[in-house]
């Protein structure tokens, strides 16, 4: 028999709001010394209240909007009771009964088409904190600045059905948050997580199998090979009796290749949700609403579609532009000064990306100035500054966000010179030192007509039209 | 001061101030110790919080220290504020003669302070006030920030004022009450300084008679008595019947369990507060914490708390009883469509004979004279040994009344 897998998936994405979701601790501290992002309320002491970040509510909204969810105008938190080290007040805020979005639509490409993927809803939390264990000292510390971190958990419906669709999905979600800025959403700094909800059923069936739900998975290549094993592990139990199907909870081992079970149905904890008193419902008005929908980003496939169309960009550039919203922003700024297109986008897929690249930084946290980038732009291109000048001071730009293409090129002395006698008589210099490099060209070696032109740029600290130079070198060989 | 006073005093307060002995007895003050203080340890009347030391203190004890009160000391209290009196405090129950009393109420009694900032959870504070001729003002829940109090039951936890009369219980709530940032539930500043006006004198009184049974001829002499001041001040007082208002402790038993439940699961023994001596792994350490710190009657909330809140009882007893607090608060309104106030005992007895205090959970049942105030979050203050719940924000016409029904005499 054939059968089909049936995966749904529940996505937690950390928020990248400046602070945590009720307390103003920082909320970004991935990488930083354990406890240093902490206070009373996010270390669950008594006596502070919860007061909800408005930001995160944007947020949530936002990532709704973005996954074309109907937003719920009144949206409340409620508690979820469960003991842990990690969760120092015992309870999780989260939104149980009236989350901020649901019923929403995800498109993806595949290899097999476009598919439509249901998001049930999603709903905003706190992150617990970190347990680290110390294997020699047999004991466990507590890292508590992740707690109180925001969330969003994003519940799809079971409309996956491979580990294609699945990476898909993923990368949709990643582009679409971080097109509207809310998220990083990478999995290698715990800033995306993922439970992956799986059971198989013969072809054509519309009856759901038993399910398995593997937790907390936190890469992508790890998921793939969790969902082929799984599914798999399904088929072999019911073709072959293997093993009797439970609803249960399993933890994917990576490196043995192998899900093994944590709890069933029955054994799970009964998380007791009730409304959190202590945080008046969430009533979002027209204007909060229309506001937050009238900051969205244009999608990136509308963006690809402009650049190609209305741009004239090649499909190549285009898609590598609109990777990232940065980026998009950048070129865009940019295009509106210089009124190129191309030439902004050759800048930013050549010089920008490899000054990025050399600094490690990640196109979403590009913050170059796409109205200085324009005007530096426009200095080579109006032959003002050479190429090689330009992606000086582009460097000097990143050093220092306040720097001004032009007057840096004047103050560092990278204007190209117009100065003809300045030229003639560097080039006559030249040429009268190296009377061999001459008689070379003469000799028809087209090289050592480089050499010179080298010699003589070098002299104008690369301040000259290279056609000028070249003319003038040329006219100064054959007087 | 005598041995015997000595050894009362030991049991008023958990924690002193020493500096606070020469400070003007008119701007001595304590609290009880579910108010958190960074000076003094805070207890919650629990070995949990043995010399718990808070890194704040409530905002209440802020605005206090800034309009010039000083703090003398924690008034020892029941476990979490959730019993009768405060007979449940890890440090001992108060008793005077043989008498189950309050120490907030000895306190005043005793002339130590001016008045008692106490956290009205589950009533302690009106029945000791009732219990002693004191007044006792719980005032409309959101005019007073919980910032900085020790949370039990957070959707009815309101901080209260105990004193020997209504001036001073006013002076006290002029101070406290106000918008703050820092507490999500507190009202806009406006509407609580509308709480602090007697804007709506109070001319018509409904008394519940049906949530006077079972009460004893003590309490019933003082609603009489208080009925008769108020006529006698040109106050009507009529008696009405209200099934649903009868009902308010039994809707509030649960909402209240799994509130306190929720809120002292965090007392874990794993970041601060009493951790067990023996175990092994982490789930021992959690259960032998708890066991050993947590009295009886805690632990019968958090039972009660954590069964209503389970899967199979949420729906059938939690939601309900969110749904009975939304009856209640209709039936009060249209009590006020007609009357300006509802008079109710705010106990059973004046003082608790042998029967009650032998039954551990004695205040399941006795809250019910409590508990309508606490589920709605209206005013209410306790007065003549009686219980006059009003509007929202009606809390300074109540006190108005208050002093005009009982003060009046010998004036």
């Amino acid at each position: 028999m054939k059968y089909e897998t049936v995966i749904g998936l529940e996505v937690h994405v950390e928020l990248a709001t400046d602070s945590k979701i009720f307390c103003s601790c920082s909320a970004g501290s991935y990488g930083t010394e354990p406890n240093m992002h902490v206070c009373p309320a996010c270390c669950g002491m008594p006596g502070m209240l919860p007061v909800v970040n408005k930001r995160v509510i944007d947020f949530g909204m936002k990532a709704g909007m973005m996954l074309n969810c109907h937003i719920n105008r009144t949206t409340t938190f409620d508690k979820k009771n469960y003991y842990y080290p990690d969760l120092p007040s015992a309870f999780q805020t989260t939104q149980w009964f009236a989350p901020i979005a649901v019923k929403g639509l995800v498109e993806i490409k595949t290899s097999t088409g476009k598919k439509g993927i249901r998001i049930k809803q999603i709903h905003m939390e706190e992150d617990a904190g970190k347990l680290v264990h110390d294997i020699r000292e047999d004991t466990t510390h507590i890292d508590f600045n992740r707690t109180s971190v925001p969330l969003i958990e994003i519940v799809s419906e079971p409309d996956l059905s491979s580990a294609e669709e699945v990476e898909a999905y993923l990368d949709r979600l990643k582009t679409l948050l971080r097109y509207a800025r809310v998220a990083e959403c990478e999995m290698a700094h715990g800033t995306m997580r993922c439970d992956v909800n799986l059971s198989v059923r013969p072809e054509g069936s519309n009856v759901l199998g038993v399910r398995s739900e593997m937790k907390n998975m936190n890469s992508i290549e790890a998921i793939k090979r969790a969902i082929d094993y799984e599914t798999f592990r399904h088929i072999d139990a019911i073709e072959n009796g293997t093993e009797e199907l439970v609803q249960e909870t399993r933890r994917w081992d990576d490196i043995k290749g192998m899900s093994f079970a944590m709890r069933t149905k029955e054994t799970a904890g009964d998380y007791r949700y009730f409304p959190d008193p202590n945080v008046m419902p969430v009533v979002i008005d027209d204007k909060w609403y229309d506001g937050i929908k009238s900051s969205l980003p244009e999608f990136p496939e509308v963006r690809f579609e402009r650049y190609t169309t209305e741009l004239g960009l090649s499909e190549y550039d285009a898609r590598r532009l609109t990777e990232s919203i940065a980026l998009c922003e950048c070129f865009e700024a940019a295009c509106k000064v210089t009124g190129n297109p191309k030439d902004c986008v050759n800048w930013i897929t050549s010089e920008v990306m490899s000054i990025l690249g050399v600094r490690g930084i990640t196109y979403d946290q590009l913050k170059l100035d796409g109205n200085a980038l324009g005007e530096l732009i426009k200095l080579v291109s109006d032959s003002k500054v050479s190429r090689v000048n330009g992606r000086k001071i582009l460097d000097a730009m990143f050093d220092d966000g306040t720097v001004s293409p032009a007057e840096y090129a004047a103050s560092e002395g990278l204007i190209i010179s117009t100065d003809t006698d300045l030229i003639d008589k560097v080039v006559a210099e030249v040429v009268a030192a190296d009377p061999k490099s001459v008689a070379d060209y003469k000799g028809g070696k087209e090289k050592a007509l480089m050499a010179l032109f080298g010699k003589c740029m070098r002299q104008l600290k690369g301040n000259c039209d290279p056609q000028v130079l070249r003319k003038a070198l040329i006219a100064k060989i054959n007087e | 001061m005598s041995a015997k006073k000595d050894q009362i005093y030991m049991k008023l307060y958990i924690s002193e101030n020493p500096a606070a002995k020469s400070a003007d007895i008119s701007r001595r003050i304590a609290a009880d110790d579910m108010i958190l203080t960074s000076s003094l340890p805070t207890t919650a009347g629990s070995r949990m919080l043995k010399g718990y030391m808070s890194l704040f203190g409530a905002e209440v004890l802020t605005r206090l220290d800034n309009a010039g009160f000083t703090l003398a000391g924690k008034a020892n209290v029941g476990e979490f504020a959730v019993d009768l009196l405060g007979e449940t405090s890890y440090f001992g129950a108060v008793e005077t003669d043989g008498k189950l009393s309050n120490a907030a109420a000895e306190l005043l009694k005793a002339g130590e302070v001016s008045a008692v900032i106490t956290l009205d959870v589950n009533g302690y504070p009106r029945r000791a006030a009732a219990q002693n001729g004191l007044i006792s003002l719980k005032p409309t829940y959101g005019t007073v920030s919980r910032f900085g109090v020790i949370p039990a039951a957070c959707s009815g936890d309101t901080v209260s004022i105990m004193a020997n009369d209504t001036a001073a219980v006013s002076e006290i709530f002029a101070v406290i009450a106000g918008h703050d940032d820092k507490d999500g539930t507190s009202h806009p500043e406006a509407v609580c300084e509308t709480a602090k006006t007697a804007a709506v004198p109070i001319k018509r009184i409904a008394l519940p008679v049906n949530l006077t049974e079972g009460t004893n001829e003590d309490v019933k002499g003082k609603l009489a008595a208080f009925t008769a001041s108020a006529e006698a001040a040109g106050i009507e007082v009529v008696k009405v019947e209200s099934d649903i208002i009868a009902v308010s402790n039994i809707a509030w038993n649960i909402l209240m369990s799994a509130e306190v439940c929720n809120n002292v699961s965090r007392y874990d023994g794993v970041k601060y507060g009493y951790r067990a001596e023996n175990f092994s792994g982490i789930d021992e350490l959690y259960t032998n914490s708890r066991t050993e710190a947590f009295g009886e009657l805690i632990k019968s909330v958090i039972i009660f708390g954590s069964e209503t809140l389970s899967a199979d009882k949420y729906n059938k007893q939690y939601d309900k009883a969110l749904r009975i607090r939304r009856l209640i608060v209709e039936a009060f309104a249209e009590l006020f469509s007609e009357y300006d106030a509802v008079l109710l005992p705010a106990c059973s007895a004046l003082s608790y004979g042998e029967e009650i205090r032998a039954d551990k959970y004695a205040v399941y049942t006795e809250n019910r004279f409590t508990a309508p105030a606490s589920i709605t979050g209206l005013p209410a203050v306790v007065c003549g040994s009686v219980q006059l719940i009003g509007r929202a924000f009606s809390d300074g016409s109540l006190l108005a009344a208050a002093a005009k029904i009982t003060e009046s005499e010998g004036k």
